[in-house]
């Protein structure tokens, strides 16, 4: 463990990260002391907080920030406990080393809804340690007791008014043992958690300074493009450079793995030598790829039963008995990540070491990566982690193949280099939410009451083949495919859950709610089919499915009112709701839409009640249920990722859009007070909002969408549909 | 050779008459702020002023604003604050910030001829700046925030109409 600290704090001074004047906490001291036969998270003051003799409180954050707030959740945890002036608190990127893990993967990365939830404790631990060896130091100063003393504001307040600052005492501090317990607040004495404070990255964010991996300089650094084929996985049979290498600023061509660099001395250059680049592909196994044919298949393979996720009673039996059964198929696309800043990482190959500025939400990924492609000890790897244009899971690819692909360049051509993915690079190149099948039968009894349910998935797994397979797969099941499915609340006797997992190939990988992204729009669009069958008020009928589920029904009841549910709408406008549990939290979302005269719909307004235990800063968790709410509504209109003869068909924001201001519903963010522990917040709004809008097109036209995106751009389509 | 200037400081650029003004501030410049999101004129990322009109700079040749004035984020916050940068700020509006820098431009844009915009005038200006991470609500209300507050540019006087 002294290793692992003593290289962070190497790290910490060589970086610049901190006044070199100024003193990590405890960092002379041996991790924090483990109790024997007691499991918890350890936790390392030194390695998270570093207190200067300005008072200047720097928090290094483990987390990738990719606009979900992490660099300002953290350092409140830690600040909550700490007692610190929160004006004087500022976030910087850790490296990458072993304490810095996430307890839920063993490895530094940001992903599914983690950061608050692993962090919540540990981190405030961080502060409470550092609170208490202020404490210690400043009483040891002044002559008194501890337990005397209190602190506020950065500041340790001795009996008898006069105080002493932080920083005056943070050298003597850092000599003191860690206290191994510290103790911790009760949540009514918080005084920032639960806050809407202002995030602290938001002024660089404004200015422009905000420093994103594309924007990474260095001295001499090169800008490359990689040409790869118009198929995913294609080869290169043979290329001629000639008329590339001769536009000026190209610098080189060199092939790689997946495909030909062409390195310059700038974007612009590199962009036009790679127009004027003469490959001959071998397209490779997937050239066959099509997602019409595809869907057809998934739809023929989900009449055959598949690997059991989940079987309460006897759903067949029950089924098969039923006097009123319904059935129901859906079909959601392949989908890209689009994340706004499109994929790049900068890479310095030396003979003895590799430096590598990505904003990557892998960073132990990333660095045991470049070690193996170069044959470097990890910790000859340095991981610089960026500002994140937009991460929505891309950023945590499991094989980091934007930093694989960069390594590879490096590797020819021995300087400084960035690539660059242009945006039709980004689109076509791979790692898509999959397309999903999913064939859902329900049955009622005589009474009317539900008594089965049975939901068929099919679609690719994302976990096979990473370093989830072991912890994701369980007897043939990705949990990733079937999750939010396999949870399913409604309390239905007879439920049965199963899974084909087809093996297209195609390049799958986690996306902005991984697999509630699918399992979302089918459970919450069939449950409302079985409202209408039932003829019962959709949202009745769900709670009175959810007796037992009371955050379930805290969120339902709280957006129905808030929404106004069961007034009367004037004609061509729907109303529609769905409530969805992903990653520890509650989400109901209300949609209104209006039929617009052109066959399509306005999304007008979304109310939305979030339940996702103990808040960390409201102000973020209302941003982020905006955004899931806009990037789910974008997937739900447009979004759809095609194949032809293996080729992508879309190429930009022209034919993948997503959701403009002028599209922009109407927001509110309802939270429910709780003093649950804190559930996931970056993901959670996602799921609900597809069968939220579908649900209340039904309310407005009578039609059931089953198929995503609503704006289909094959034949068939709904806007089609509503004209007809 | 080029001239160009940008947010007020004058450069003579040996670069291809044809390279887009969005690479010339970001690799030739080293003005970072400038983003690259679509190269097509769909996402608004790397929107600058031009003579104090909004550009999408991916898709102007360096020749096309040869004499003109630029001017990118960097040049709108020196020195201090612009007050649409303030209302940003006051409504937390960014997440990962990517957008942010071709937002707020596109918004100042906006202020200078329509210091007073309605919603729908916002949704009309600024449909062409793409924001993934959907902040959009808080942007509208940035600009509401900051309405009135927008001087003019050298070029364009508040006020008047494009
Ligand atoms: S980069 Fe210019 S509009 Fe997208
Ligand atoms: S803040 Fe991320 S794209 Fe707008």
């Amino acid at each position: 463990m002294s290793d692992i600290l003593s290289m962070s704090r190497r790290d910490f001074l060589k970086s610049g990260a901190v006044a070199g004047a100024g003193l990590i906490l405890g960092f002379s001291l041996p991790a924090a002391a483990q109790q024997p036969g007691k499991k918890r998270m350890p936790y390392y003051p030194n390695a998270f907080l570093h207190i200067g003799r300005d008072n200047a409180v720097t928090v290094f954050v483990n987390k990738s920030e990719m606009g979900q707030g992490v660099y300002t959740a953290i350092p409140m945890l830690i600040a909550e406990e700490l007692d610190c002036d929160w004006g004087k608190v500022r976030a910087v990127p850790a490296p990458v080393a072993e304490i810095y893990a996430n307890p839920m993967s063993g490895k530094q990365m940001t992903g599914g809804s983690t950061s608050v939830r692993t962090e919540w404790e540990r981190m405030r631990k961080v502060g409470a340690a550092a609170r208490s060896m202020l404490v210690s130091a400043a009483a040891k100063r002044a002559g008194v007791a501890p337990s005397s003393c209190r602190t506020s504001g950065g500041k340790v307040i001795l009996p008898g008014g006069k105080s002493i600052e932080y920083g005056a005492v943070a050298e003597a501090a850092a000599l003191l043992p860690v206290p191994p317990e510290p103790v911790l607040k009760a949540p009514s004495s918080f005084t920032l958690l639960g806050k809407p404070l202002r995030r602290l990255d938001t002024p660089v964010k404004v200015n422009g300074s905000a420093l994103f991996g594309i924007d990474t300089k260095l001295p001499g650094l090169l800008v490359a493009l990689v040409a790869r084929g118009p198929v995913y996985g294609g080869t290169v049979r043979s290329f001629d450079a000639t008329k590339a290498r001769a536009v000026p600023g190209v610098v080189a061509v060199v092939k790689i793995d997946t495909g030909v660099a062409v390195v310059a001395k700038g974007y612009w250059a590199a962009k036009r030598g790679r127009d004027v680049l003469e490959i001959d592909w071998d397209d490779g196994a997937r050239a066959g790829l099509s997602t019409g044919k595809m869907r057809t298949a998934y739809a023929v393979l989900s009449k055959s039963p598949g690997t059991i996720a989940r079987n309460d009673g006897g759903a067949e039996a029950a089924l098969a008995a039923s006097p009123n059964r319904v059935n129901a198929q859906y079909d959601l696309p392949y989908l890209a990540h689009a994340d706004l800043e499109p994929l790049n990482c900068t890479v310095d190959l030396r003979r003895d070491s590799c430096e590598i500025w990505a904003g990557t939400q892998g960073q132990t990924l990333c660095r045991d990566l470049a070690a193996s492609l170069t044959g470097l000890p990890p910790e000859k790897v340095k991981v610089h982690t960026t500002y994140l244009g937009g991460g929505f899971g891309r950023r945590g690819n499991p094989h980091q193949d934007f930093v694989t692909m960069a390594v590879q360049v490096a590797r020819e051509i021995r300087k400084p280099v960035k690539v660059i993915w242009t945006r039709e690079d980004d689109m076509r190149g791979g790692y898509y939410r999959p397309l999903w099948h999913a064939r859902m039968s329900g049955g009622f009894d005589e009474k009317g009451r539900v008594i089965a349910w049975r939901h068929r998935i099919v679609g690719q797994s994302i976990m096979k083949g990473t370093f989830n397979e072991k912890s994701r797969i369980k007897n043939g099941v990705d949990l990733s495919s079937v999750e939010g499915a396999q949870q399913v609340p409604y309390e239905i006797p007879n439920l049965l859950v199963d899974l084909h997992s087809p093996e297209p190939g195609m390049p799958v990988q986690w996306w902005r709610s991984v697999g509630h992204s699918h399992t979302g729009f089918e459970v919450e669009s069939f449950i409302d089919e079985l409202a209408q069958v039932a003829g019962k008020d959709p949202y009745q009928f769900r709670r009175g499915l959810l007796s037992n589920h009371p955050r379930h029904l805290g969120v339902l009841d709280l957006a129905a009112r808030k929404a106004g549910w069961g007034e009367k709408l004037p004609g061509g406008r729907g109303r529609g709701i769905a409530v969805f549990e992903s990653y520890g939290s509650y989400v109901c979302q209300v949609a209104d839409v209006t039929l617009k005269p052109d066959g399509r719909v306005r999304v007008d307004r979304v109310v939305c009640a979030v339940d996702c235990g103990m808040t960390v800063n409201p102000s973020i968790i209302e941003a982020q249920m905006q955004g899931g709410i806009v990037f789910g509504l974008s997937a739900a209109l447009y979004g759809a990722i095609t194949l032809e003869n293996g080729r992508v068909q879309q190429d930009n924001f022209n034919d993948y859009p997503v959701l403009r201001m002028d599209e922009m519903p109407k927001v509110e963010v309802h939270i429910v007070e709780s003093r649950e522990k804190p559930g996931g917040i970056g993901e959670t709004a996602v799921p609900p909002i597809a069968p939220a809008v579908t649900n209340a097109i039904f309310a407005a036209t009578g039609r059931r969408v089953r198929q995503l995106p609503i704006y289909n751009i094959e034949p068939g389509s709904f806007n089609v549909i509503l004209n007809a | 050779m080029i001239p160009i200037k940008v947010n007020g400081k004058a450069y003579e650029l040996d670069v291809p008459a044809d390279m887009p003004l969005l690479w010339v501030i970001r690799d030739e410049l080293g003005l970072t702020g400038t983003k690259y999101g679509c190269g097509s004129a769909l996402c608004g990322a790397c929107t600058v002023h031009v003579d104090g009109r909004a550009v999408r700079s991916c898709v102007t040749p360096v020749s096309a604003v040869a004499g003109k004035e630029v001017v990118t984020i960097e040049g709108l916050s020196s020195p201090g604050m612009h007050p649409v940068q303030q209302a940003w700020i006051e409504e937390d509006v960014p997440q990962c910030g990517y957008c942010q820098p071709g937002q707020i431009m596109s918004a100042v844009a906006l202020l200078a001829v329509n210091p007073h915009p309605s919603d729908a005038d916002i949704e009309q200006a600024m449909a062409g700046n793409i924001c993934r991470c959907g902040t959009y609500q808080r942007i509208k209300g940035a600009i509401h925030r900051a309405a009135g507050k927008v001087a003019a540019e050298p070029g364009r006087p508040a006020g008047r109409k494009p």
